[in-house]
């Protein structure tokens, strides 16, 4: 059963989904950012306190950050097209051989604005990932994982879950080296840091992996050699026509007959290879995921986000991909504006994470290490 | 239910048996507990036991170690872990999971058992340990003592037979160490679960163990019996035994009841005797602090309103729980923290506004994993390195390192140091700058008995020669040796400050076993007594 009050792990990352969906089928700034807007709201609304919950800012800046890039690019090498020239950079002329590539020149309009929706295109993308990771905890996702996948599932959440602490030990270790009059700065620090940072995160692979082992991870059952290789074979050929299928539906979808009938047999022999495989797996789950009416809910109303976009995208070209040459002032519809707020759903539907008193007790710091400090530690 | 059969491990490239001739069974039921100085092999029979020597760390085991009857040549840990439970000395290191509860599910999902059993074993160790309330809290936010309650936890509910704890204790404060020993004694009371506990700070633990072993170092088989007769003969002994001994008394006490029933006559002796000497006062003020409120990002403040002065030529102790703003005081004392109200200085100068280089020539400080410091190949050229820091003369800081742990090799690589030599070489390092105030954090973690005294002695010198030093620490014992004054933080404030005597004999918490056999009279340590009582005839 799901820890009360607890959504199963997969609705987030459904809802997410779609958002992405929802993301990939429009270029209409406003849209990108009511979409933006739409998760900001529901991560404030309903992220857990747990310390992995505190990243989604980081997507913020990474969108920003893919943003500026595409833009500084576009500047940089796109110039060019479009008739409202908004400044003109000194041109680089480059010689016979490198004919067809610009530095500098002309900035039009046109361009920026095209550079600036596809660049917010793809930040919201990794927004909705961001959403998606704060809002349902990775290693939950695992006990939803099939038994044969679960041990590596395991130690792909434990090497994630190792990052924040490699930060952690890395600021620690930078504010010890300022005690011996380190000024933490030039390829000095990176060595006299780097070296103890990555001592430490071996030392703790290390003990982790002993107590794991200690604990009988690894327990297995015995098989014979003949299922082992009956399960190789299923998973391979699974993935062969997951692959097939999956470049015949999405990227060649003229040549029907090739994609669904691959899709099919790939995913019946992955599903049969992970059975056989689950067979030499001792582990029993402590809990087990249930699929709630507030799980579906929240699920649906991305999904819901995603078929909206989809439809304007097929009926309504000029609200989905607003025209950047001429350049028209994006408009909104109002389908894909109802689709995007009902997706706003979550933050309603879904169970408040913590309780308040929990957050009150949240104490500083695990063992008596040290918190960050608040305030740079005399950086002269 | 452990049989050690002639037991030897030696590890790939050691010149040495890191334990030799070990050929003793230990009782299904028994506390046992394993002393013996760093380096005399403790954690190597406890990963004996448990299987992790040598099937994780490598090496040569000869002999046969029979776990419940399972040889550990033939069971790998992961085969052993329904027989055997681990507790290691950092409970974070081995989390898996991040939630209480599915911590403590983790060893019985991997024995494969059914989800009522389950669910049934969780909710009777949560009410064994008391950790009920705290059933879905993230592990992150929990206590030192709570982390260490939950290891154990976690290694209960596959109900082994066996538990193996390292150092269990060693990061707690007096308190919550009380706390995880308790459950300790009662689950061997109430379970019957047989323990192999190692610690340092045996005057914590011995008078809860059924037997002792100790290893008296390479080379030597090691010493198994009833608490009383190993430690009498050990070197490794708490205050009480080193007080029996010189009272000869017999059998010798190792608990605080069994002396005090002893102590009678030596009491009687002692208080016709002058009271031991008091505290020195220190000389001038070196570093003051006015009403210094500390707080990290959008918390509450960690310390609030604290007025602070230290004087040269004393050493004080800053003791309190875990958690208490112990650690935040010190780096806001050296200026790696800036406050957010009120002020340290130093003389006339604010720590904080000086660049980190001159900084440490005012105020320097060891923290608590010393080793954060230290990120060269050898001790050779960590010594070099600091001399050229702190623009001292060539070899000055080797010389500093040989006053406090003479005879580490320069070629040395320091993570391969003992935690006495590694703290010894960076106060080296941290004094090589000539520091008017010294600060240090829970300087005597993992340190044995002998590392100890060396440290206590080192501090005592460097006060004498002028130096104002403040240290952080739960030992009470160490306190009670090294320091002269006492400060007590409670909830970001300073709730006590006096002389060690004063404070330490008031409170059964902070009150060394010594004081606590001799109460009323006001001793602390087996060296005053020693020197207060006439020479035996």
């Amino acid at each position: 059963m799901n820890r009360h009050g607890e959504l199963h792990p997969l609705a987030w990352w459904l809802w997410a989904i779609g958002m992405a969906t929802a993301a990939s089928r429009t270029t209409n700034p406003l849209l990108l950012l009511l979409i933006i807007a739409v998760l900001g709201y529901v991560v404030a609304a309903r992220r857990p306190a747990q310390g992995w919950a505190r990243g989604f800012r980081a997507y913020l800046i990474l969108g920003l950050v893919v943003v500026a890039i595409r833009t500084v690019f576009h500047i940089i090498f796109g110039g060019g097209l479009g008739e409202t020239v908004l400044v003109r950079l000194p041109e680089l002329r480059l010689p016979e051989w490198a004919a067809g590539i610009r530095l500098g020149g002309a900035v039009s309009a046109e361009g920026l604005a095209s550079a600036l929706y596809d660049g917010l295109r793809l930040a919201t993308l990794l927004i909705c990932v961001g959403a998606a990771v704060t809002l349902a905890e990775p290693r939950r996702l695992l006990r939803t994982l099939p038994g044969a996948l679960y041990e590596l599932g395991l130690v792909v959440v434990v090497a994630i879950s190792l990052a924040p602490q490699l930060v952690e030990s890395a600021l620690r270790v930078r504010r010890a080296r300022a005690l011996r009059g380190a000024s933490g700065r030039g390829l000095r620090a990176v060595r006299s840091i780097g070296m103890p940072v990555l001592a430490m995160a071996l030392d703790r692979a290390v003990s982790l992996a002993a107590a794991m082992d200690a604990r009988g991870y690894g327990r297995s059952g015995s098989v014979s050699a003949g299922t082992r290789r009956l399960t190789a074979g299923l998973l391979l050929m699974g993935l062969l026509g997951l692959s097939l299928g999956a470049y015949g539906v999405l990227a060649a979808p003229e040549q029907g007959s090739v994609g669904l009938p691959s899709l099919l047999v790939g995913v019946l022999a992955c599903v049969a290879g992970l059975a056989v495989g689950s067979r030499r797996v001792l582990r029993s789950r402590y809990r087990a995921e249930r699929v709630d009416p507030r799980s579906a809910a929240v699920a649906a109303s991305g999904m819901v986000a995603a078929v909206c976009l989809l439809v304007t995208s097929r009926y309504d070209v000029a609200t989905a991909y607003p025209s950047t040459y001429p350049l028209d002032v994006p408009q909104l519809a109002l389908l894909p504006v109802l689709g995007l707020l009902i997706a706003l759903a979550p933050a309603w539907v879904a169970p408040s994470p913590t309780s308040p008193d929990s957050r009150a007790t949240e104490r500083p710091s695990a063992t008596g290490a040290e918190p960050t400090p608040a305030v740079g530690a005399g950086r002269s | 239910m452990i049989r050690f059969d002639h037991v030897s491990v030696r590890y790939a490239d050691a010149a040495a048996d890191a334990l030799s001739g070990v050929d003793l069974t230990v009782p299904d039921g028994e506390l046992c507990l394993v002393v013996g100085r760093t380096g005399s092999g403790k954690s190597t029979l406890l990963g004996a036991a448990s299987g992790h020597v040598p099937h994780f760390t490598g090496g040569r085991l000869s002999g046969r170690v029979l776990v419940d009857g399972r040889d550990t040549r033939e069971f790998r840990p992961r085969e052993l872990a329904d027989v055997v439970g681990v507790v290691g000395q950092s409970p974070v290191d081995g989390f898996v999971t991040d939630s209480v509860e599915d911590e403590l599910a983790f060893t019985m999902e991997s024995l494969g058992m059914q989800r009522p059993v389950m669910r049934r074993r969780v909710e009777e160790t949560l009410d064994l340990l008391g950790l009920a309330e705290l059933r879905d809290r993230p592990l992150a936010q929990l206590s030192a003592g709570q982390q260490q309650r939950v290891a154990i936890g976690s290694a209960l509910t596959a109900h082994p037979r066996v538990l193996v704890l390292d150092e269990p204790t060693s990061a707690l404060d007096p308190g919550a160490a009380e706390d995880v020993l308790a459950a300790l004694h009662r689950l061997v009371h109430d379970l019957g679960i047989t323990v192999l506990l190692s610690e340092h700070r045996l005057e914590r633990v011995v008078q809860y163990a059924d037997s002792v072993i100790s290893l008296a170092g390479p080379g030597q088989p090691p010493r198994y019996g009833v608490p009383g007769d190993v430690l009498g003969a050990s070197e490794v002994a708490p205050p009480v035994v080193h007080l029996g001994r010189l009272a000869g008394w017999s059998p010798l006490p190792v608990s605080v009841r069994d002396a005090r029933r002893q102590a009678v006559d030596l009491r009687s002796r002692l208080s016709t005797l002058a009271a031991p000497a008091t505290s020195r006062a220190g000389g001038s003020v070196v570093l003051r602090t006015s009403g210094l409120t500390v707080r990290y990002r959008g918390g509450p403040p960690v310390l609030h309103d604290l007025d602070l002065t230290l004087a040269a030529g004393q050493v004080s102790a800053l003791m309190g729980r875990n958690g208490a703003g112990k650690s935040t005081l010190l780096w806001t004392l050296q200026g790696a923290l800036k406050p957010l109200r009120g002020t340290v200085r130093v003389g006339t100068e604010e720590p904080s506004a000086l660049d980190p280089a001159d900084r440490r020539t005012r105020v320097a400080l060891v923290p608590q994993d010393p080793a954060d410091l230290l990120y060269l190949d050898t001790v050779g050229t960590e010594c070099r390195q600091s001399d050229t820091e702190s623009q001292r003369p060539a070899r000055e800081t080797r010389a500093l390192l040989d006053r406090f742990t003479p005879g580490v090799d320069d070629d040395t690589d320091p993570r391969d140091l003992s935690e006495g030599q590694r703290l010894s070489l960076v106060l080296a390092i941290q004094l090589a700058a000539r520091p008017r105030v010294l600060l240090l954090d829970e300087p005597t973690r993992g340190l044995d008995y002998l590392a100890k005294d060396r440290l206590a002695a080192a501090l005592t010198q460097l006060s004498r020669d002028g130096t104002a030093v403040l240290l952080a620490t739960h030992d009470v014992e160490f306190v009670a040796t090294v320091a002269d004054r006492v400060l007590v933080l409670a909830g970001g404030e300073m709730i006590t400050d006096g002389a060690t005597r004063d404070v330490v004999l008031s409170s059964p918490t902070y009150a060394p076993q010594v004081a606590k056999v001799l109460a009323p009279d006001a001793w602390l340590t087996v060296a005053e007594v020693a020197r207060a009582l006439p020479v035996p005839a």
